[in-house]
């Protein structure tokens, strides 16, 4: 790149988007005001203050739970076709809705409008609509001739996605006939409140959809409550293990989509171009806000140089900034915790010997941010191969071999995801084979569906949400 | 002067081979109406931590043999115990203090169970896997693949029937096993363990340890190098199951529940206790010219 190309700013309006001063709680179908304190949310972008939430203490978890409890026995007991027909509703809605949705999730969270706009707005509504279909259908989806819903489903969602994670959650839930309180991450909570007024719109039978706001006690009062028959929980490996002893002795079924520290493996004969382009959506894609970030480059050793040519040009074309910008790439750091433990991960890297680079890229000077980062020669030992980062920080490593490819891979206590870039097709089809992680993309990452089954091994958590997999969580 | 009869020590079945306790204990074992019968091994913490590490090292090359051949070997399990049906009549009259007519319909349920889940191993895959129609150009396919390592706590009455119905559904999909035997009726699984070493299942894939499940169980349920709990073996004991349920979470067990009471192991088992220690892959390609 001899001379950056210019860009004119292109913003996308907010003005469509009316927040509120202030929200509620979201039960029984009515916004309430909480027993607890309210917290503010604000921009990552530029830490305005967009909004004051209430934070649910234990009644009024409890009271969420009570109202769900209540509304299960007629939502469980309507016909499948008609909870369908619900299911459509909100899903025409979000497409309605989208560009309201995209502004407000890319103003709360930080992530590019691209983003938000193209992959995670759609992906909800297609979310819906997928699984509105399988109302009706359940006898049919494998799991016995009279399948049964769980009751109330207690759902902590986090903050990187915050209304596709609410999607993957209550869509399935609804469909197979449970009710659901759902906790959104207590930076990201405004488009589950929107999605509430949605829910509304759509005239969803009250207390079959209740949200309640705040931080971690509130999810711990929400998965510890003994009339939740079902926890869902997308988050931290920390608090997944937390949550695994909570539940333990109980009924309550659960499912846990935690960690990651996917690795993504570029073999000598692979189109290196697409690869970089895969490389860069693998961990730069959502700041690396992201539980199956391919955050660990394993590239064969006789293409190394060129492939990391290749990947620091095209990682000088990312544009960091303004989340609204259509031009934007990368956006805002989700929150100052967060951009803390980037920072010093990241700083442990170079004291642990590994080379940092970034692109020459100028930061906004107010809200969170951090460059697009690569580190090289990374060793398996180091904390930046081990841990998870969950930002826009890649740390390579080479191999020689397939199998010492795999061996790398594999060696890691998480099992999420893993990327596989060769031209052979009986050599994708071994890794795929070989590699202990639940999504395997090959020659291609990042890429989700409503009808494809997400979910890791070992710590990265059990069950799967999405799919016809998807249901099995939430049926008896 | 009659003949004086040879009494048997009763050993653990660790990676192929017949170990005594590492502690030197054994445990004197009782037929139903309280007879010494035999001394069996009394595990210990050594002897479940060497039983893990035979089971990892067996599970990448049981895990990567065909789904073919896996049946072929949980078929000749059966073949094996039918063999030796009257040894396991024997030893199921003794443990469950069953009629000699009732313990032989046990032991013809075991056998039959034994073939019911060899067949399971190649049509599995086709019955839980599933190839998914995603909104773009990528072939997207799901595959169940077995968890790893997984420690089960066998039934406390059921000493044979309900041992096969533990260990037959996690093998025959690819996981390897440390089983902690029935601790007052373990010579059935002494006798099932004589019959796997000459049944061609590779060593490691099956390992049996005699003992009791409250003392060997949380060992195995905070080892860091088991995948999965399964502890139907202390069905009514909630605190123990609720202890271990507990040290599992600590590298995220799949663990599956104890029931409240032993089950009717009679029954058709159905898909759960082998969909418990799957895992299901899914794998994208773009699809392009």
């Amino acid at each position: 790149m001899s001379t950056p190309f210019d860009y004119a700013p292109a913003p996308e309006s907010r003005s469509i988007v009316d927040i509120k001063p202030s929200y509620g709680l979201f039960i029984n179908g009515e916004f309430v005001d909480g027993h607890g304190k309210s917290f503010k949310t604000i921009s990552p972008a530029t830490e305005e203050v967009l909004a004051e939430v209430a934070e649910a203490d234990e009644a009024d978890v409890d009271a969420a739970v009570k109202a769900a409890r209540k509304a299960f026995r007629a939502w469980s007991r309507m016909p499948g076709r008609e909870r369908a027909k619900y299911l459509y509703r909100i899903a025409r809605i979000i497409q309605e809705r989208s560009r309201e949705l995209a502004v407000l999730e890319s103003l709360d969270n930080g992530k590019p409008i691209k983003e938000s706009r193209d992959v995670d707005v759609p992906t909800v509504a297609a979310h819906f609509f997928y699984y509105a279909g399988w109302a009706d259908k359940l006898e049919h989806a494998g799991f016995g001739s009279n399948p049964q819903p769980l009751g109330v489903a207690g759902q902590v969602i986090p903050w990187n996605f915050p209304l596709l994670m609410l999607a993957w959650k209550i869509a399935p839930a609804l469909a197979c006939g449970n009710t659901v309180v759902l906790k959104p991450a207590e930076t990201t909570p405004l488009t589950a409140l929107l999605f509430a007024e949605i829910c509304q719109q759509a005239d969803l039978p009250p207390g079959v959809v209740n949200i309640v706001t705040g931080a971690g006690g509130t999810g711990q009062a929400l998965v510890g409550h003994p009339d939740v028959d079902k926890v869902a929980f997308t988050g931290s490996t920390e608090v997944g293990k937390a949550i695994a002893r909570t539940v333990a002795g109980t009924n309550k079924k659960v499912t846990l989509e935690l960690g990651g520290k996917a690795a993504n493996i570029v073999f000598d004969d692979a189109p290196l171009d697409q690869a970089v382009e895969g490389i860069v959506n693998g961990i730069f894609f959502n700041q690396g806000h992201v539980c199956c970030a391919g955050s660990r480059l394993l590239v064969q050793e006789s293409v190394a140089d060129e492939l990391l040519a290749k990947l620091k040009r095209r990682m000088s074309t990312l544009r960091v900034g303004d989340p609204l910008d259509k031009n934007t790439d990368i956006g805002a750091i989700n929150s100052a915790e967060q951009l803390a433990r980037i920072r010093e991960l990241s700083d442990i890297g170079e004291s642990e010997g590994a080379g940092r680079w970034s692109p020459a890229c100028e930061l906004p000077s107010t809200g969170f941010w951090f460059p697009p980062t690569l580190f090289t020669g990374v060793s398996q030992a180091h904390r930046i191969a081990r841990e998870e980062i969950f930002g826009p920080v890649l740390s390579v490593l080479t191999f020689r071999t397939p199998s010492e490819a795999i061996e790398k891979a594999n060696n890691t206590p998480y099992g999420l995801s893993a990327g596989v870039w060769t031209d052979k097709g009986s050599r994708i089809l071994h890794m795929a084979n070989q590699l202990r992680a639940g999504v395997v993309w090959a020659n291609t990452f990042n890429k989700f569906d409503p009808t494809s089954p997400f979910g890791g091994y070992k710590e990265s958590g059990y069950g799967r949400e999405g799919g016809r997999h998807g249901l099995e969580a939430y049926l008896k | 002067m009659s003949r004086i009869d040879v009494r048997k020590t009763y050993k653990l079945y660790v990676g192929g081979a017949f170990p005594r306790s590492e502690s030197g204990h054994s445990y004197e074992v009782f037929d139903s109406k309280g007879k010494f019968v035999a001394n069996a091994a009394l595990a210990s913490r050594k002897d479940a931590r060497d039983a893990v590490i035979a089971a990892r090292k067996a599970f990448p090359g049981w895990s990567a043999r065909t789904a073919y051949n896996r049946a072929q070997i949980v078929y000749r399990i059966a073949e094996v115990m039918e063999d030796r049906r009257p040894q396991f009549v024997q030893a199921v009259v003794q443990s469950e203090g069953l009629s000699a007519s009732k313990a032989e319909k046990v032991v013809d349920e075991a056998i039959d169970r034994l073939v019911w889940y060899a067949g399971w191993a190649d049509k599995i895959t086709q019955v839980i896997g599933n190839a998914n129609p995603v909104a773009g150009p990528f072939f997207n396919l799901s595959t169940p693949e077995p968890t790893g390592v997984v420690a089960v706590l066998a039934p406390q009455e059921s000493s044979l029937l309900g041992l096969i119905g533990v260990v037959a559904p996690a093998i025959v999909t690819g996981n390897t096993v440390v089983v902690v035997s029935s601790c007052d009726r373990p010579l059935p699984a002494v006798t099932f363990s004589e019959v796997l070493a000459t049944s061609d299942v590779p060593g490691g894939v099956v390992n049996i340890l005699t003992g009791s499940a409250a003392t060997v169980g949380p060992w195995l349920a905070s080892h860091m190098d088991v995948n999965a709990l399964d502890l139907t073996g202390i069905a009514g004991d909630s605190a123990l199951a609720t202890d271990l349920e507990v040290a599992a979470a600590d590298n995220l067990k799949r663990v599956r529940r104890a029931p409240a009471a032993e089950p009717d192991w009679t029954l058709d088992p159905g898909l759960d206790a082998m969909t418990a220690f799957l895992e299901t892959k899914t794998v994208w390609h773009p699809i392009g010219v």
